[in-house]
C-alpha cells in the first residue's frame, strides 16, 4: 500500500469563518488509487474540508501538498491546480447556457487548450461511460437530477483529473436516482480512479472505499479501513454515529 | 369635419415638402437611429466592462496592492454610475460640449463630426451608467454554483465570465437593453441643445419655418412609435432565439438501442455520434427491419 505515490497531503489544515472555527488541524493523505470516504454528521466540516482541498475556500492555516507542492501558499495560481483536481457538486453546477456535450468540452478547449475534435471525442467517451451519450444535445434544464449529476461526473472526468472530489453527490437526488449515480461512481472506483468522497451513503463508504475518515466538530475523529471503522470503531462517538446511520 | 380635413391636408403638405427619402424627417429618423443604436451598443460595452470589473473577487489572502486596486476600481465605477445616473442628460450634453473646450486646446467638438462625437459620447456614457447596474444585477442573478463549477475545472475569472456567466447574464438583461435602446431613441431628442439635428430636431426646424406645430408633432409621434415598436419586436425575436429550442433530439434515432440509465448503451463513443448523424434512408431501413421483426441479437 505505502509504496504508492502521495497525490494529496493535507498538513495542519484549519479554516475559520470569522471567529467560528470549522476545521481544526486536519491531517490526511490521499495516495494514487485511494478511494477515501469522508463521513460525519451535518455541520462536522466535511464539505468545507473538501472545498478547502479544491481551494474554493481559502484555508486559514495549513498546507495542501499536491505532489509535494503547497498549493495553498500565497501567490500560487489556483486555476492550474484545479484543472488537475476534478470536483462533483451536490447541486451539479452544470452550465445552463450549454448543451450536455458543450458542458463536457468547454473546460478541455478553454483550460487544457485541446482541439475541438479531440475534446469532442473525449467528451463523448465519458458521456458514454456514464450512460448520457444519447443526451448530448440536451440542455441541463431538460434533464433529471440523476442525469445532471452523471453529466457533471463526465465533465469532471473529461479533464483527466488526478483526483476527483465528490461533495455529497447524491444528497440532492430522489432515492431512485441515487442508484444510477452510485453505480457510476462504483465503476470509477473499480477502474482505479483516485477519489475523495464526502457522502451520507454509508453502504457506499463501506463497500467501495479503501479508506474512511469520520469527522466530528471540525476534526478527524477516527479514520481507518472500512472494515475496521464500520465493524469495530474505536471511539464511542463513531459507534453512535454509525449505529444511527446504519439503522436507517 | 372640415378641421379634420384641414389637419390631414396639413400633414400631407408637410410630408410632401419634407417627407422624401432625403427630406428632413427621414434624415432625422436616420440620425436618431444611428445615434441610438451606436450609443446603446457602446453603452452596453461600458456596462459590461464595469460589471466585470465590479465583480472581480478578492479575499483577505490577496496581496494588499491587488485589494487596493480592486477597491479603487469599485469606488470609481460607483462614482461614475451615481453622477451620470443622477444628473439630466440634457445638462450633461451642455456640460461636456461646452465644458471640454475649456480644458483642451484642440477643438474636439468642431463641425458636424464634432457634434456627432459629442452626442455619441454623452448618450453612450449615460447608457453605460445605467447598464453597469443592470449588468451587475445580471451577473449576481446567476447561481454562484455555476461560477464554482467553472472554477473547479480550472477556469480563470475572465474565462468563467466570458464562457459561462456573461452569456446567461446577457440573456437576462436583454429586456433592460431593450429599455435603454427605446429610451435612447426618444431621449436623443435632447441633443438639440448642442445643435445635433435628429428626428425631433427636424421637427423644430420644420415648424420654425411654417408653424404647423400639431401636424408635424403628429408625424413625429407616429415616427417615434414606429421606431420603438419595431425595436420591441426585434428584441422579442432575439430573446426567443437566445432561449433556443424547448425540445432536444436524442442522439440515438434508433429505437432498438436502450435509453440511458439502463447501462446498456453502445460502448463505442463514435457509434453514438453516428447515431446523431444518422441519415434518413438509414432510419427507413431500421424501420423496415423493425417491421420484418429482426431481433436485437441479429443486429
Amino acid at each position: 500500500m505505502s509504496d504508492r505515490e502521495n497525490v494529496l497531503q493535507i498538513n495542519h489544515l484549519s479554516k475559520s469563518f470569522g471567529s467560528h472555527e470549522v476545521l481544526r488541524d486536519i491531517d490526511f493523505t490521499v495516495r494514487r488509487g485511494d478511494v477515501t470516504s469522508i463521513i460525519g454528521a451535518s455541520g462536522s466540516g466535511k464539505s468545507t474540508l473538501l472545498r478547502c482541498v479544491n481551494l474554493l475556500e481559502t484555508p486559514t492555516k495549513g498546507e495542501i501538498l499536491f505532489h509535494g507542492e503547497d498549493v495553498a501558499a500565497r501567490g500560487v495560481n489556483p486555476s492550474a491546480y484545479r484543472s488537475k483536481v476534478g470536483m462533483v457538486f451536490q447541486s451539479f453546477n452544470l452550465f445552463s447556457n450549454m448543451t450536455v456535450l458543450k458542458n463536457c468540452m468547454v473546460g478541455q478547449t478553454k483550460v487544457l487548450k485541446r482541439g475541438e475534435a479531440e475534446a469532442r471525442e473525449k467528451a463523448l467517451h465519458f458521456l458514454d461511460k456514464v450512460g448520457m451519450a444519447p443526451y448530448i444535445n440536451a440542455k441541463p434544464r431538460q434533464l433529471s437530477g440523476g442525469q445532471k449529476q452523471r453529466v457533471a461526473i463526465a465533465r469532471a472526468l473529461a479533464m483527466d483529473p488526478e483526483v476527483l472530489l465528490f461533495d455529497e453527490p447524491t444528497s440532492a437526488l430522489d432515492p431512485e436516482m441515487v442508484g444510477e449515480v452510485l453505480s457510476v461512481m462504483r465503476d470509477l472506483a473499480e477502474e482505479g480512479l483516485t477519489m475523495l468522497v464526502v457522502t451520507h451513503e454509508m453502504a457506499f463508504a463501506r463497500d467501495v472505499s479503501s479508506h474512511v475518515v469520520f469527522m466530528r466538530d471540525g476534526v478527524i475523529w477516527e479514520e481507518g479501513g472500512p472494515d475496521a471503522l464500520f465493524v469495530s470503531p474505536e471511539r464511542p462517538e463513531t459507534k453512535e454515529f454509525l449505529s444511527r446511520f446504519m439503522g436507517r | 369635419m372640415d378641421k379634420l380635413i384641414k389637419l390631414v391636408e396639413d400633414i400631407a403638405k408637410l410630408w410632401a415638402n419634407y417627407g422624401g427619402l432625403d427630406g428632413q424627417y427621414l434624415m432625422g429618423i436616420r440620425r436618431t437611429l444611428i445615434l441610438a443604436v451606436a450609443a446603446t451598443l457602446i453603452g452596453c460595452l461600458i456596462g459590461l466592462l464595469c460589471g466585470i470589473l465590479n465583480t472581480i473577487p478578492y479575499s483577505k489572502q490577496d496581496p494588499p496592492v491587488k485589494r487596493f486596486f480592486l477597491k479603487l476600481i469599485r469606488v470609481v465605477i460607483r462614482i461614475y454610475v451615481e453622477v451620470f445616473r443622477g444628473t439630466p442628460m440634457i445638462l450633461q450634453a451642455v456640460f461636456i460640449f461646452y465644458g471640454i473646450p475649456y480644458f483642451t486646446d484642440t477643438q474636439v467638438f468642431q463641425g458636424n463630426s464634432g457634434m456627432w462625437l459629442a452626442a455619441l459620447l454623452v448618450v453612450s456614457i449615460n447608457t453605460g451608467a445605467y447598464m453597469a447596474e443592470s449588468v451587475r444585477g445580471g451577473i449576481i442573478s446567476i447561481d454562484p454554483g455555476q461560477t464554482e463549477g467553472a472554477k473547479a475545472i480550472g477556469m480563470t475569472h475572465v474565462q468563467t465570465m466570458t464562457n459561462v456567466i456573461l452569456p446567461q447574464a446577457l440573456r437576462n438583461i436583454i429586456p433592460q437593453i431593450g429599455n435603454n435602446f427605446i429610451i435612447n431613441v426618444k431621449d436623443t431628442s435632447v441633443m438639440f441643445v448642442i445643435g445635433f439635428v435628429e428626428f425631433f430636431g427636424a421637427h423644430r426646424n420644420i415648424v420654425g419655418v411654417n408653424l404647423l406645430y400639431f401636424p408635424s408633432a403628429a408625424i413625429e409621434m407616429i415616427g417615434y412609435l414606429t421606431m420603438t415598436l419595431i425595436a420591441s419586436f426585434l428584441l422579442r425575436l432575439l430573446e426567443k432565439k437566445m432561449d433556443g429550442d424547448d425540445n432536444y433530439e436524442l442522439a440515438q434515432a434508433d429505437q432498438l438501442v436502450m435509453a440511458a440509465g439502463t447501462y446498456s448503451h453502445p460502448r463505442n463513443p463514435e457509434k453514438a455520434l453516428e447515431h446523431s448523424l444518422i441519415k434518413d434512408e438509414d432510419r427507413e431501413r431500421v424501420r423496415q427491419e423493425q417491421k420484418q421483426g429482426r431481433t436485437r441479437g441479429e443486429r
